[in-house]
């Protein structure tokens, strides 16, 4: 009973600075509609900088607490900074575009952190005056522990102090209902997007620097807390400060009691816990349906037209190239190559989902996974040959695929594509903790081509049939009816229900058929890999393909092939010339988002567009 | 029998009582105008109608058929067309495809995953687009088109699956007065011809007035008055409901 009550007490420890980060998070989600993926990374900065300043500062409280204080303000600036230079820039572009630009940010502050503090843990001090612990029923609590549960609640009443005593909070909260509102009242937009993210970004250097204390400070920092941060402010609703305190409550106790009770479900437990609540309350906890945004006609999304002969003519010679080249190239670049052609499909498979079909995914590496998965698994367990894995890896990731998707398409916008993350996250932990059939973390060793196709050459081969093939038929679909039916229900689902489109259907069949896609590359990367591991379903890999497809651009049907080569030669590139590549794949994408907002493939064709008007 | 039989429709929004006991008939190849002033429940009454919103009470019948709170896509299977108040097309189609969009739905060809759209048979919606006059701007996006332009779109695509039935929300709002003479003189002829039943709701009175074969006068949620442009036009309750505003004498 006694261990029942400090579990809960240290739960509502982390709830509390759960809720510190989650709290920034959706305000200025709330306001500005933007998924700031750099968010964590202002947490980690928040951790560190307090190090600095309670390291160098006098000993004692002030020292301490200053630091602390300095610690948040900085971080404050820091996002007031990202904000002016970077994101006020891309408030009209799409919400996903946003995210690219945000994830540039993570990478460059995470080599830059490198830089600064080195890549060993650093350890802070206790904080002064509660270093030691007090008895609760007989047992032992930590003093600071105690503190931080005070903080949380001390935090909501302040903010909400905030938003409902004065003027600025109000106009904030009438931001998060309706911005053009707002806008069209008078109020200066631009001087609250920025204070708004000042707020969010000290909110997270805070609760970033009052860790300092409880553990040791590192470059891992941003990607743990940014994943439990967003599931926290989308099981409480976006945008909603209460439902943020609500779910980081709720998650914080469900981590404590669920180390108690099944300790090996607490990998995935928070996704669990979000995929049920996202089932159940498509808008989280406390959230409200958003307001459907009002009709621009202007802002339409292009025509699907014929490539233009020019294009046909350029993709003939890669294909040409693709084929000619690669006998007189070493077993290096030909692997290359072939991770390029699977790579082009499992964009593309992610495009049909993104771009027609208007739906974002954050959990598409599930289905490559599965895809990998499958064959492993059918040669391992079944002896199958390499064509029968490869034949049942878009099965067994199509099948998944409309099991999730069932769900998933359901949702819109944020939730939808969280509610995939979920499933993605489900999916990893199964094959990281079902040690007896997948291998767990050893992966499955092993899964090697047949003799005939054993030959790397011969490989790249198979690979670049298979997935030219498939994004082809990918093409192929999207300019046939269904492909059109998919866009129909983008562009108006109205419109679409009235002209009697079962949105649903067509969503549905559509995220499975991507699924399928993408367990087609899976296939091939685990029998070109020779070996399969739960990393290939992991968020890092959703992240790859979200960026592929953004970076070519969502609106072009070359964009994810032109944004799947360009990613992946310029990481493959980048990792082996220099140490920083984060920094300068980050300073790369942030480039790109600020001049090439509509991707490569858009950028190449609005300038094709452009000389042909003039001539 | 009539096309459209609806009985004593009711839907409440919290306390508020939008539409009450309203029942009524459309007739093939007739024009029946829905007026009241803003507020009055007519947009309400409509989206009952194609099944976008659940009556609280009520029966909708399609010739004889019930279709109360069947989905909006299951209506249009069964031959009613609709128009929307503010235009909904789709933006990144060329007016052309937009119908063949309604062609193909009808046809449930919507599945096909290998025949590309652009080579299919564009002739039916040719004739449609032809029909109201907007052949030339059939390979414009639906995206950049003009509003009056929208709407004679979406009159196109409400005509593709030769409904039995077609449902106009204020059909000419946001048009030049004599595109809105022009659209509802065509809207008649083709009812006639083909006897579709037509309701549709309109603020602006000359429209109605000219083209409507009957009006129903709809005042905070009920039916006040029902009958022939010339009847109701005298009638004092109407007069009483919209008095000041001179709009029902056709004066502006």
């Amino acid at each position: 009973m006694e261990n029942l009550v400090l579990q809960a007490l240290s739960g509502l420890a982390s709830a509390s600075s759960l809720f510190l980060v989650a709290s920034g998070l959706t305000v200025i989600f709330g306001v500005s509609r933007v998924v700031n993926f750099a968010h964590g990374s202002l947490y980690m900065l928040g951790a560190y900088l307090a190090w600095t300043l309670v390291t160098s500062l006098p000993r004692g409280h002030l020292g301490f607490w200053g630091g602390v204080l300095g610690a948040a303000v900085l971080v404050g600036l820091i996002g007031l900074v990202v904000e002016v230079l970077l994101l006020r820039r891309i408030y009209r572009a799409p919400e996903l575009f946003q995210l690219l630009a945000t994830f540039g940010v993570v990478l460059i502050v995470q080599d830059l952190a490198l830089l600064t503090w080195g890549a060993q843990d650093l350890l802070g001090p206790r904080a002064p005056g509660l270093r030691g612990s007090t008895e609760i029923l007989g047992l032992r609590f930590p003093l600071y522990e105690l503190f931080l549960i005070g903080v949380g609640p001390v935090v909501l009443g302040l903010l909400w102090l905030l938003f409902h005593r004065t003027r600025w909070g109000t106009l904030v909260r009438a931001a998060t209902q309706d911005r053009e509102m707002v806008g069209a009242l008078g109020v200066n937009q631009r001087m609250l997007f920025t204070s708004v993210f000042f707020l969010g970004s000290l909110l997270a250097g805070l609760g970033g620097a009052l860790q300092l204390p409880r553990e040791s400070v590192n470059l891992h920092m941003d990607l743990s807390i940014i994943t439990e941060a967003f599931v926290v402010v989308v099981v409480g609703g976006l945008g909603s400060l209460s439902g943020a305190a609500l779910a980081a409550l709720l998650i914080g106790e469900l981590h404590a009691f669920g180390i108690l009770i099944v300790p090996k479900i607490t990998l995935v437990l928070v996704f669990l816990v979000m995929a049920i609540v996202l089932v159940v309350r498509p808008h989280g906890l406390l959230g409200k349906p958003e307001a459907a945004a009002r009709g621009g006609q202007g802002s339409a999304e292009p025509l699907v037209g014929p490539a233009p002969a020019a294009l046909r003519w350029a993709a003939l010679a890669a294909a040409l190239l693709a084929v000619a080249v690669p006998p007189f190239l070493g077993d290096y670049g030909i692997s290359v190559l072939t991770e390029m052609a699977i790579f082009v499909l499992f964009a593309a498979s992610l495009h049909l989902i993104m771009g027609p079909g208007g739906m974002a995914s954050f959990g598409h590496a599930a289905y490559f996974g599965l895809g990998a998965y499958g064959a492993a698994l059918a040669a391992q367990w079944l002896g199958a040959p390499m064509l029968a894995g490869l034949a049942i890896a878009p099965v067994m990731a199509g099948i998944f695929g409309l099991v999730f998707g069932f769900f998933c398409v359901r949702l819109s916008g944020v939730y939808s594509a969280m509610l995939t993350l979920a499933f993605a996250q489900i999916a990893w932990s199964v094959a990281f903790q079902w040690v007896e059939v997948t291998g767990g973390d050893n992966g499955i060793l092993g899964v090697w081509p047949d003799a005939w196709a054993a030959p790397k050459l011969v490989y790249y081969y198979l690979a670049l049939g298979l997935c030219l093939g498939a994004t082809l038929l990918l093409r192929r679909v999207i300019h046939a009816p269904f492909g059109y039916a998919l866009r129909a229900q983008r562009d108006s689902s109205l419109r679409a229900e009235a002209i009697g489109i079962d949105a649903f259907r067509i969503r549905w069949l559509g995220f499975g058929l991507a699924a399928a896609a993408a367990g087609v590359a899976g296939g091939l990367f685990a029998y070109g890999k020779g070996s399969v591991f739960p990393t290939y379903m992991g968020i890092p890999r959703s992240v790859d393909a979200l960026l592929m497809v953004l970076l070519g651009g969502v609106q072009t049907l070359s964009g994810p092939i032109v944004g799947a080569l360009a990613f992946t030669g310029l990481q493959e590139q980048l990792v082996r010339l220099t140490d920083l590549w984060r920094l300068v794949l980050g300073c790369v994408i942030v480039a790109l988002v600020l001049f090439f907002p509509q991707g490569l493939a858009g950028a190449a064709r609005a300038r094709w567009e452009a000389s042909r008007g003039d001539a | 029998m009539a096309t459209l039989e609806v009985e004593g429709l009711a839907k409440s929004f919290g306390g508020v009582r939008a539409v009450q006991g309203v029942s009524f008939t459309v007739q093939p190849g007739e024009m029946l105008a829905l007026i009241g002033p803003n507020g009055a429940g007519k947009s309400t009454c409509f989206n009952m109608l194609n099944g976008q919103l659940r009556p609280d009470a009520g029966v909708v019948k399609l010739l004889g058929r019930p279709i109360t709170g069947l989905a909006p896509r299951a209506v249009w299977r069964l031959g009613v067309g609709r128009t929307f108040q503010i235009t909904a097309t789709f933006g990144s189609m060329t007016v052309l495809e937009n119908v063949q969009m309604a062609l193909l739905s009808h046809q449930r060809r919507l599945g096909g995953l290998w025949r590309p759209v652009a080579r299919m048979d564009a002739a039916p919606a040719r004739a449609l687009l032809e029909r109201l006059g907007m052949a030339e701007q059939a390979a414009r996006p639906c995206g950049i088109l003009a509003y009056g332009d929208l709407k004679r779109v979406e009159l196109a695509i409400a005509l593709a699956n030769a409904p039995k039935l077609l449902l106009m929300d204020e059909p000419t709002a946001g048009m030049a007065p004599q595109e809105r003479v022009a659209l509802m003189a065509l809207t008649a002829a083709i009812a006639r011809e083909s006897g579709i039943a037509v309701l549709f709701t309109e603020h602006d009175m000359d429209v109605v007035f000219a083209h409507a074969d009957r009006i129903l006068v709809l005042d905070r949620g009920a039916l006040i008055a029902e009958g022939a442009p010339a009847a109701v036009r005298a009638d004092p309750r109407v007069r009483e409901v919209y008095l000041g505003s001179g709009a029902v004498t056709g004066a502006h």
